[in-house]
C-alpha cells in the first residue's frame, strides 16, 4: 500500500504547491473561517517582528502562539511554506498507520468473537470484511489531504496543521501501544492549546483495554497504571512548560495563550459560536457564559468514557470533534481532522439517518460562509446576523453529524449483540427506539 | 500691630513680583484669512520645590489651577481645545500648534509614586474646571511617549515614567469650555484684550483653538529665581469671505464685533501686534503708529506694528492690498487611510521636508487605539520611492482594552522631498456596550505628531530678554540656526465592524439552542438504550387492568 499513498502525497503536495504560487494564497490567509486569532501566520510574522524590535511578542495582544512555535520558527520561518506541507504529510501518513493498526486490531477482535460464536446468527452481515477494510486507510488519507478545508488551512499557512499533526501523531503512539510516546505528544498538544486534554480519557481506556486490565475503580492494577499514564502526561507538560519559560524568561506566556483561549477577549468573527455570544452579552453575564460554555467542552468526558469504554478509537473520534465544535477559535482545519475518520466509520452507513440532509447543510454553510462575509464586510449590504446564522447552521450540522454516527455505532453494537432483525412479541417486525 | 504691618508689607512685596502680560497678534494670511493670537502670561513667584509649603494666597494667578498643581505634584501641564484643522500650506505655521480635539499632556514631578492615580484625578478635576468631557480619559487613550513631548519648562529629569499624554479627537468646543477659560485671566473678561472675547464671533470662524500651558521657567539667566508660567493662548482663524466681507478690509470691530477699551489694569504689558512683513508700503494702518518692532519667530524674521495699549488708542482699521509670497513652511504633514471593506486597512502618514538643500530628522509619534490592530512587520518608510529605516523606533503594542499602541521613529528626511510611513491594521469586533450610540459614524484615531529641529534660514535669538514679545518665547530656543515646530496630522475617522444591537436577547436564545440540540441529542444517546418498540395496550384495556390489579384478579394480557 506504500505506492497509493506516496501517490496520493505527490498530488496532495502538488495541489498545495500550486496554490501557494497562485494570487488566492494571499486571499486565502486573510479569511476568517480558515484562520483564527491563535493561529493565523501573519500573527506569528509578526510575534518574530516584535521579538526582533526587542519588545515581548505577549507584551501586546496580537500574538497567541506558544514558545515552542517562536522556537520552531525563529529558525525555519523562510521555509515555511514546506514546513506546513511536512505537517500535513505527517498527519496523513499517521492517520493511515494508525487506522491500518486499527482495522488490524477490530479484525482479530471479530475473529474471535465469532470463534466464541458470541454473535447471534442473523447479524452476520454486520461483520467486516478484509476485503472491504483494505482501502480504508487510504481513503482515511486521502480524506484528510484532499478535503478543501485542509488545503485551505495550508495555504493559509495556519499553524492549526501543526497541531493536528501532532494529535495525529499522538493517535499512532497511542494505537501502537507505547505509553511513554504518547503521553509526551498528548502533552505536547495539550500545550498548544488546552482542548486535547479530553483526550487522557480515550488513550488511557485503550491502554487498559490493550493490557487486559478491566476498568474498575476498585482495582489496585487500574489504579496503578493510570498513575503511571498520568504521571508521564503530567510530568512532560511540566517540563515542556518549563522550557517555554526559559526561552523568554518570562511567564508572560501563560496568560497570553491560556488565559487567551479560556477567557475569549478577541470577538474576531469564525465558524464557532462564541463570537457573536459574548458580542452581544450583557456584561453582567459574561463570566457565568465563559464558564458554561468552556465546561461545555470538557464535560461531554466522562459520560462518553462510561458509554463508550469497550470502543476507544470511537470514543478518540467523538473527543476530537467535539473540540472542533465547542472551542472557543475553531477553524475549518480543526474540521478536517475530525473528518477525515469517517471513512473508518463507512460500514456503518446503513444505520446514519440524516446523511443526506446533514451533508447538505455542511455543502452549503461552507458556500455561504465567504458570499456572506463579503456581504457584510465588504458590500456593506448584509449585517452581521446572516453570518451568524450560517455560523449556527454550520455547526448545528456538526453536531448532527457527530451524533448520526454516534447513534448509527451505537445501534450496530446493539444488534451484534442482540441480532439484527428483531421481532416483536407477536412475531411481527419490530422498530428500535431509544428509551 | 508692628507684626501685622509687616505681614503686610511682606504679602504687597510677595505679590507685587506676579506678573501678568497680554498680548495680541494679527496676521493677515495669503489666502485671505486672519490669523489673531492672543497670549496672557501670568508670572507666579513661588518656590514650588519646597514640599509641605502651602500656598493659600493667590493674586494674579488662578487659585483653582494653583490648587491642581500642587494637589497632583504636576511639573508641567498642557491642555488644548481645539475646534477645526490648521491648514499648514495655506495659513503657515502657528505660534502655537494644537491638534483638533482636546490634548493634555502633563509631566508629573518625580516625587509621585501612582502617576496613574493622580492622572485619572487630574483628568477628571480638569474636565470640571473647562467643563469638558476630559474624564473620557482613561488608560484606553493614554499613552507615555518617549521621545516626543520633552518639558517646555525647568527641569532635567527625563524619565517618561511621569509623563502621560492623551487627546480626545472627538471632543467639541463651544462657549461652555470659553467662559471658564475667560474666567482664569486676572482681568476676566472686563477689560483688556479679553474684551474682545466674543463666542459668537470666535466661533464664526475657520479654526479656534485654546489652550492652558502652566511650567517652571528661570525668571532670569542665571536661573536664581524661579517662577511658575500660566499662558493662556487663544487662536482663532477669521475666513473674512464667508463672514460676509465683501472687501479685504478688516477692523477689529468686524472680526470680534468689540472695539478695545482701555488694557487690563493688573497687566504690565498690554499689546497688539499686527504683521506687516508682506508689503508693508501697501498696507493702510488706521491709526497709524510710529512703533515697529522686529522679531524672529518660526525661523522668519518678521516685521510688526506695535500698538501699546497702555497708551490709549482707537480701534484699527487696514487695508491690505496685495500681497506677496508666504514663506513656504518647511514641515507638513498629511496622514490618512487606505483599504477598503471593514476588515483590515492601512494607515499613510505622509511627511513633507520642502527645504531646498537641508535634511533633518523628526520624530514621529503615533498613537493608534486598541481597536485597531497594528501588525509592524508590514511598518514601511519611503523617502523619493527608496526605503528609509528609521533610526530609533520605540514600539509598545496595544493590550486590548488596557493601553493603545505607541509608535515612536526617528526618520530622517531627506531634502525636498515625500516621505511615506504605512502600517497595516485589522478592526476588530468590538462587544456592543464599548460601541458609541452612532456607532457608524466611525471611531476617532488622534492626529500624529510630528516633532522637529528644522533648520532656520534667519538666525534665532537664544538669549533671555524679558521684553521679548510673547509668541516669540514659547518654546525655549537652544541654538540659532534652528527652531523648533510640531506638526500635528489630521485626525483619522474608521469605521468598525458593527454586530446588529437590536439582538442580545436573540442571540443567546439561537446560540444555546444549538448548544442545547448538541446536548440533547448526546444526553439521548448516553443515557438511553434501545429497546424493542411495543405498542402500549389501549385505553380500555389499561384501565380494566387498573381496576383489576386492585381488585387482586389476575390482568389482562
Amino acid at each position: 500500500m506504500a505506492a497509493p499513498l506516496t501517490l496520493l502525497l505527490i498530488v496532495a503536495v502538488t495541489i498545495r504547491a500550486v496554490l501557494f504560487r497562485s494570487s488566492w494564497a494571499e486571499l486565502i490567509s486573510e479569511r476568517v473561517e480558515v484562520v483564527s486569532p491563535l493561529n493565523a501566520w501573519k500573527r506569528v510574522v509578526e510575534g518574530l517582528a516584535l521579538l526582533d524590535l526587542g519588545v515581548s511578542p505577549y507584551s501586546g495582544d496580537v500574538f497567541h502562539e506558544t514558545p515552542f512555535m517562536i522556537y520552531l520558527f525563529h529558525f525555519v520561518v523562510d521555509y515555511a511554506e514546506i514546513v506546513f506541507m511536512i505537517a500535513d504529510g505527517i498527519t496523513a501518513v499517521a492517520l493511515y498507520l494508525s487506522i491500518q493498526t486499527y482495522n488490524k486490531n477490530v479484525f482479530r477482535k471479530q475473529k474471535y468473537a465469532l470463534e466464541s460464536d458470541r454473535y447471534p446468527a442473523d447479524c452476520l452481515e454486520l461483520l467486516r470484511s478484509p476485503k472491504e477494510m483494505f482501502y480504508i486507510p487510504l481513503k482515511v488519507a486521502m480524506f484528510y489531504l484532499l478535503n478543501p478545508f485542509t488545503i485551505l488551512s495550508c495555504v493559509a499557512k495556519s499553524t492549526c496543521g501543526l497541531n493536528n499533526a501532532i494529535i495525529a501523531l499522538f493517535i499512532l503512539c497511542t494505537l501502537k501501544g507505547s505509553a511513554l510516546l504518547s503521553g509526551i505528544l498528548l502533552a505536547l498538544a495539550t500545550y498548544q492549546s488546552i482542548y486535547p486534554l479530553t483526550l487522557f480519557a480515550p488513550a488511557l481506556l485503550f491502554f487498559l483495554q490493550r493490557l487486559y486490565i478491566p476498568v474498575n475503580l476498585r482495582r489496585s492494577s487500574f489504579w496503578f497504571f493510570t498513575l503511571q499514564y498520568a504521571f508521564i502526561y503530567v510530568g512532560s507538560l511540566v517540563v515542556i512548560t518549563g522550557l517555554s519559560f526559559f526561552l523568554l524568561g518570562s511567564w508572560d506566556f501563560i496568560p497570553s495563550v491560556y488565559g487567551f483561549i479560556f477567557s475569549v477577549p478577541d470577538l474576531t468573527p469564525n465558524i464557532g459560536l462564541f463570537w457573536y455570544f459574548f458580542a452581544e452579552m450583557f456584561e453582567h453575564f459574561r463570566l457565568f457564559f465563559i464558564c458554561v460554555f468552556q465546561i461545555n467542552v470538557f464535560f461531554y468526558t466522562i459520560p462518553l468514557s462510561i458509554k463508550l469504554k469497550e470502543h476507544p478509537v470511537f470514543l478518540i473520534f467523538m473527543q476530537i470533534a467535539i473540540i472542533s465544535i465547542f472551542k472557543s477559535y475553531p477553524t475549518v482545519g480543526d474540521v478536517a481532522l475530525y473528518m477525515a475518520f469517517l471513512p473508518a466509520w463507512s460500514h456503518l452507513y446503513r444505520f446514519l439517518r440524516n446523511i443526506f440532509l446533514v451533508s447538505c447543510v455542511l455543502l452549503a454553510c461552507s458556500a455561504l460562509f465567504p458570499v456572506l462575509w463579503h456581504l457584510w464586510i465588504y458590500a456593506g449590504s448584509a449585517n452581521s446576523n446572516f453570518y451568524y446564522a450560517i455560523t449556527l447552521l454550520f455547526n448545528f450540522g456538526q453536531i448532527l453529524l457527530v451524533s448520526d454516527y454516534f447513534y448509527a455505532y451505537l445501534r450496530r453494537e446493539h444488534h451484534l449483540t442482540h441480532g439484527l432483525y428483531l421481532k416483536k412479541k407477536d412475531g411481527t417486525e419490530a422498530t428500535l427506539v431509544l428509551k | 500691630m508692628l507684626i501685622l504691618s509687616s505681614l503686610l508689607l511682606f504679602i504687597l512685596l510677595a505679590a507685587a513680583r506676579d506678573e501678568f502680560q497680554e498680548e495680541l497678534v494679527i496676521r493677515p494670511l495669503h489666502s485671505g484669512d486672519i490669523y489673531a493670537s492672543f497670549q496672557f502670561r501670568t508670572l507666579w513667584d513661588t518656590d514650588f520645590l519646597q514640599e509641605g509649603q502651602k500656598v493659600s494666597h493667590y493674586r494674579l494667578f488662578p487659585k483653582s489651577l494653583g490648587q491642581v498643581l500642587s494637589k497632583f505634584s504636576v511639573r508641567e501641564l498642557h491642555i488644548s481645545f481645539t475646534q477645526g484643522f490648521w491648514r499648514t500650506m495655506q495659513w503657515g505655521q502657528p505660534f502655537i500648534p494644537s491638534p483638533p480635539g482636546a490634548e493634555l499632556w502633563v509631566w508629573f514631578h518625580d516625587t509621585v509614586s501612582d502617576v496613574d492615580g493622580n492622572w485619572k484625578e487630574l483628568t477628571n478635576v480638569l474636565s470640571g474646571i473647562f467643563c469638558a468631557s476630559l474624564n473620557f480619559i482613561d488608560l484606553t487613550n493614554t499613552v507615555q511617549p518617549s521621545a516626543s513631548f520633552k518639558p517646555l519648562g525647568l527641569g532635567n529629569a527625563t524619565d517618561h515614567r511621569f509623563l502621560r499624554y492623551a487627546t480626545l479627537p472627538r471632543e467639541i468646543v463651544c462657549t461652555e469650555n470659553l467662559t471658564p477659560w475667560k474666567k482664569l485671566l486676572p482681568c476676566g473678561s472686563k477689560a483688556g484684550l479679553a474684551v474682545l472675547m466674543k463666542s459668537e464671533k470666535l466661533f464664526h470662524s475657520s479654526f479656534h483653538s485654546q489652550a492652558v500651558h502652566i511650567r517652571p521657567i528661570c525668571q532670569d539667566e542665571q536661573c536664581s529665581s524661579k517662577a511658575w508660567e500660566l499662558r493662556q493662548t487663544l487662536n482663532v482663524v477669521f475666513d473674512l469671505h464667508t463672514s460676509g466681507q465683501g472687501k479685504k478690509e478688516w477692523s477689529l470691530f468686524k472680526m470680534f464685533s468689540r472695539t478695545l477699551t482701555e488694557a487690563c489694569p493688573l497687566a504690565s504689558s498690554s499689546k497688539v501686534y499686527v504683521d506687516i512683513t508682506d508689503n508693508p508700503e501697501l498696507f493702510e494702518l488706521s491709526p497709524a503708529t510710529p512703533l515697529l518692532g522686529q522679531a524672529v519667530v518660526l525661523g522668519d524674521r518678521r516685521t510688526y506694528s506695535v500698538y501699546d495699549l497702555i497708551m490709549p488708542t482707537s480701534s484699527m482699521v487696514l487695508s491690505p492690498c496685495a500681497l506677496g509670497d508666504m514663506l513656504r513652511p518647511l514641515l507638513h504633514a498629511e496622514r490618512y487611510v487606505a483599504g477598503f471593506g471593514l476588515q483590515t486597512g492601512e494607515i499613510h502618514t505622509v511627511i513633507y521636508n520642502n527645504h531646498p538643500y537641508r535634511a533633518f530628522p523628526v520624530l514621529l509619534m503615533d498613537s493608534v487605539p486598541w481597536y485597531l490592530q497594528l501588525y509592524i512587520h508590514t511598518l514601511t518608510v519611503t523617502s523619493k520611492s527608496r526605503d528609509n529605516k528609521p533610526s530609533y523606533i520605540h514600539y509598545q503594542p496595544a493590550k486590548d482594552r488596557h493601553r493603545p499602541h505607541l509608535l515612536e521613529m526617528l526618520i530622517q528626511l531627506p531634502p525636498h522631498s515625500m516621505t511615506e510611513v504605512t502600517v497595516q491594521f485589522e478592526r476588530a469586533l468590538l462587544k456592543w456596550t464599548e460601541y458609541t450610540p452612532d456607532p457608524n459614524h466611525g471611531f476617532y484615531v488622534g492626529s500624529s505628531v510630528v516633532s522637529a529641529l528644522v533648520p532656520s534660514m534667519v538666525a534665532m535669538r537664544t538669549n533671555f530678554t524679558q521684553d521679548q514679545p510673547l509668541f516669540s518665547s514659547f518654546v525655549p530656543v537652544k541654538e540659532e540656526s534652528s527652531y523648533f515646530v510640531r506638526v500635528y496630522t489630521e485626525p483619522l475617522l474608521v469605521n468598525l465592524p458593527t454586530p446588529d444591537f437590536s439582538m442580545p436577547y436573540n442571540v443567546i436564545c439561537l446560540t444555546c439552542t444549538v448548544v442545547a440540540v448538541g446536548y440533547g441529542s448526546f444526553y439521548n444517546l448516553l443515557t438511553r438504550t434501545f429497546q424493542v418498540d411495543e405498542p402500549s395496550p389501549p385505553l380500555s384495556k389499561r384501565l380494566a387492568n387498573l381496576i383489576r390489579r386492585m381488585r387482586g384478579v389476575p390482568l389482562l394480557t
